[in-house]
């Protein structure tokens, strides 16, 4: 299919598109062709520029130079919708979607002229039902969005795109929040738009979805287009290296060697505020010296069992050993007795204060020992020690201690908090989503940091979305789904096909 | 008993629907501004700037449907600073509202006392008249509660119908009730959440004073102080009541206006020989506290209401 690309009709051009903020080039004379029943993959690390360009073909950004041409025809600059009326519908990562209202609600939404009365919504609801079939995206046109599962909603999206006559369609993320399954059903739509004439842009960082998906690959590298390849002339390999522009080794935990469990459950229930699915009753054993990647579709329970471990929850019902002793009423201050560390979910808000210093962030959960304070006295020279050493040890880049570390990218916040949790050796870790929204480098950072832990003796508890990261990281994997745990699998037993059917709750009934 | 003779007299639900007017009028204008994602909580003000510019312009010689239309347009003036100061400028809601109601409430006091100095009681004016419905009012009580209203009165019941299909049926029904709901879904279509939402503030405060004209130019012929009396927060309540859809916020605004009229005949009962009459005051508001906790549990409450839209900011 690649070979002819040549011949193809031209549906997007970006030339030479450049922009500026201050002394940073987020968009260094960037080309990209899209050609007619094309799939293309965009990729890069964050901070590359891809999410610059996108907002630079809607409008949103006007660029320093370069223009954008949609089938021929020049859009003006800065002109928000634009792109939309040309023929370009986006599915953001963020789904842009009203939860109280309809899917017909919200795909009609805008469609009509303000000041009209609309189009039937009978004649509207048979034409969505028909685009539903025609690209096999199942969803019922009643529902309310809210209620909806993330992939059902990602169908919405792109149902949105395609009541608007969208030609190219331009999703970024969008496996990110996905089964394996419904990646497979994403792709088996995204191949029936193809077959009608469609173009794709594929934004992702996921390189074996790029290798399955795409018939060419862009690679952007500090706003620079670094690399353009068709994707059956590379390999996922060689195509991480253009993103990082250098080598890169995934780490490779050696055998482990398990010790004493450290922390039990049996039949534990909790289901704290704020989580849409609590703990049905769970055994959990995390061993000293072994990590358990948790995989899930999130929402099944996670968060739940992430705010039990780190002291947020109290079970309701069942019982919690640490060692061989009961654990002693639950609170974050008796987690961090036990040694839990604590890896937070969302690094900005519960790991992290914004307007705090590196400093003050850094000792957040140790400023009661003694060698911080005495008698309700800060002790801020050893406070400031403290900080500076976690800041070498972990190379964390910053101007110094004293900075704010809203100042911070995610990927040293995210050191600080390593090192923190870290530097007291802990002897249970939880790791919450360790590596979400960093780049390569600082990936493989912390991920080598943890399995030097592991090895250390710590019980580490990994819970992720990214299969990818479970299946090499993890010693023992298991399955959220429902609040429930699947058995534990061994590194090695299971496929991600396999994991991906626990996820979407199959195999539960059986082995319960 | 006597409350079923109350309940069963036309007299009675002709008094509640007369009551519910101003409400109607009012909480259709919070409605309207909630569903695109703005609590005004200038209504109160907003409501008497409409009773004194409405009366206060019949006062000066305009006919009664002209007079209506000033006390809109002086409402919609107010809404307008509302909306500027809370759309754009992305304000508190709450300090701008209560801001607007303590700033309009004291504009029009002001405004009464420079243009009659001297009076020491108001003057009055011609109100609307009742009008009877031909053969509609000849039903048996509901005809005479219902069809023999005066014209404002059944512009309000008017104003329901068109807001309810606006919203539901209409682009910008839709436009604006996913302004209150996802403001970012909005402007990804290209459309501007500014425009709709200062829109609503603004035609929904034109309503809210269009309730208070109802008080000075149907309810009674001229203008008190304190004469709204805590209607507007009463619309504030009405909206939550009715879960955001106009009919439900319809039904309460009946339903609070029969129980106080309902209190106002009590009172001259042999029960209220022997209760004090504030104890009859207050069953309109208990009975709307009860069933606010009833009704209001499973309401969804637009998302976007209260948080302002900066474009750009996730």
């Amino acid at each position: 299919m690649t070979n002819t690309a040549e011949a193809r009709e031209v549906v997007l051009r970006l030339n030479g598109i450049t922009k500026r903020f201050g002394s940073l080039t987020a968009n260094d004379s960037v080309d990209v062709t899209l050609h007619r029943g094309e799939v293309i993959a965009l990729l890069g690390e964050n901070g590359a520029g891809k999410t610059t360009l996108m907002n630079i073909l809607f409008g949103h950004y006007t660029a320093d130079e370069g223009t954008v041409e949609v089938f021929g025809r020049t859009l003006a600059p800065g002109a928000t919708g634009a792109a939309l009326k040309a023929g370009v519908g986006m599915v953001h990562q963020h789904f842009t979607l009203a939860g109280n209202l309809t899917v017909l609600d919200n795909i009609l939404l805008g469609t009509a002229p303000l000041w009209s009365l609309g189009r039937g919504r009978r004649e509207a609801q048979a034409r969505v039902r028909k685009l539903a079939a025609d690209f096999g995206l199942a969803v019922h046109p009643g529902a309310k969005v809210g209620t909806l599962s993330v992939g059902e909603r990602q169908r919405v999206e792109i149902l949105k795109a395609l009541y608007r006559d969208a030609r190219v369609l331009i999703l970024d993320e969008p496996t990110a929040v996905l089964t394996p399954q419904e990646s497979d059903a994403l792709f088996e739509t995204l191949r029936k738009a193809v077959d009608q004439g469609l173009s794709v842009i594929f934004i992702s960082h996921k390189l074996h979805e790029v290798m399955a998906i795409s018939d060419r690959v862009l690679v952007l590298r500090h706003g620079k287009l670094v690399g353009e390849t068709p994707t059956a002339e590379t390999t996922p390999h060689a195509l991480a290296e253009l993103m990082v522009g250098a080598e890169i080794a995934q780490p490779v935990p050696s055998e482990a060697k398990p010790g004493a469990t450290l922390l039990s459950l049996r039949s534990v229930f909790a289901h704290p505020p704020g989580h849409r699915t609590g703990l049905q009753g769970i055994d959990l054993d995390l061993r000293a010296g072994q990590i358990l990647g948790l995989a899930g579709v999130s929402g099944n329970g996670q968060g739940a069992l992430a705010e039990l471990i780190s002291g947020e929850a109290k079970p309701q019902s069942g019982e919690m050993r640490l060692g061989n002793k009961a654990a002693p009423p639950w609170s974050p201050r008796a987690a961090l007795a036990a040694q839990i560390g604590r890896i937070p979910e969302d690094r900005h808000s519960t790991g992290s204060i914004a307007d705090f210093s590196l400093t003050e962030n850094a000792i957040l959960e140790s400023y009661k020992d003694t060698a911080l304070s005495r008698a309700g006295w800060m002790r801020w020279s050893a406070a400031e020690a403290f900080a500076k050493q976690v800041i070498s040890r972990y190379d964390v880049r910053c101007p110094g201690p004293e900075a704010r570390i809203r100042l911070l990218s995610g990927g040293n916040m995210q050191k600080l908090i390593l090192g923190r949790a870290l530097e007291s050796n802990p002897r249970i870790i939880l790791a919450n989503q360790p590596v979400r929204g960093l780049d390569i480098g600082a990936v493989t950072y912390v991920q080598k940091r943890l399995i030097a832990a592991r090895d250390a003796g710590a019980a580490i508890l990994l819970i992720s979305e990214d299969l990818d990261e479970i299946l090499g990281l993890a010693d023992v994997i298991r399955v959220m789904s429902e609040g429930r745990l699947s058995p534990e699998f061994l590194r090695g037993s299971m496929t991600a096909t396999e994991l991906g059917r626990w996820m979407a709750g199959e195999g539960f009934d059986r082995a319960a | 008993m006597e409350i079923f003779e109350i309940l069963l007299s036309a007299s009675f639900w002709a008094a509640a629907v007369r009551i519910a007017s101003p409400l109607i009028f009012a909480s259709m204008g919070e409605l309207i501004c909630e569903r695109a994602g703005v609590l005004n909580l200038g209504i109160e003000g907003i409501m008497v700037v409409g009773a004194f510019a409405g009366w206060m312009a019949v006062y000066a010689g305009t006919g009664l449907w002209v007079g209506v239309g000033v006390a809109m347009a002086a409402g919609m003036l107010f809404g307008l600073l509302h909306a500027t100061l809370t759309v754009p400028f992305g304000l508190s809601q709450h300090v701008v509202g209560l801001g607007i109601t303590l700033l309009a409430t004291s504009a029009a006091y002001y405004a009464y006392r420079l243009a009659l100095p001297e009076v020491t009681s108001p003057p009055r004016i011609i109100p609307f008249q009742l009008y009877e419905v031909p053969l509609l009012s000849q039903i048996p009580i509901l005809g005479q509660a219902l069809f023999n209203q005066t014209p404002l009165t059944y512009l309000a019941f008017a104003v329901v119908g068109v807001t309810a299909f606006v919203l539901y049926r209409t682009p910008l029904g839709l436009a604006l009730r996913a302004a209150g709901e996802n403001p970012s879904a909005v402007e990804a279509q290209g459309l501007s959440v500014t425009a709709l939402r200062m829109g609503a503030v603004i035609v929904g405060s034109g309503l809210m004073a269009v309730g208070g004209a109802f008080l000075t130019m149907s309810a009674f012929d001229s203008f008190f102080f304190e004469m709204v009396n805590g209607r507007g927060w009463i619309c504030i309540a009405l909206v939550v009541f009715g879960a955001w859809r106009p009919g439900k916020a319809l039904l309460g605004a009946l339903l609070f206006a029969a129980f106080d009229a309902l209190q106002i005949r009590l009172q001259q009962t042999g029960l209220g020989m022997l209760v004090p009459y504030q104890v009859f005051l207050m069953i309109p508001y208990i009975l709307s506290i009860l069933a606010l906790i009833l009704m209001s549990r499973r309401a969804e409450v637009p998302a976007a209401l209260m948080v302002p839209y900066n474009r750009g900011e996730r």
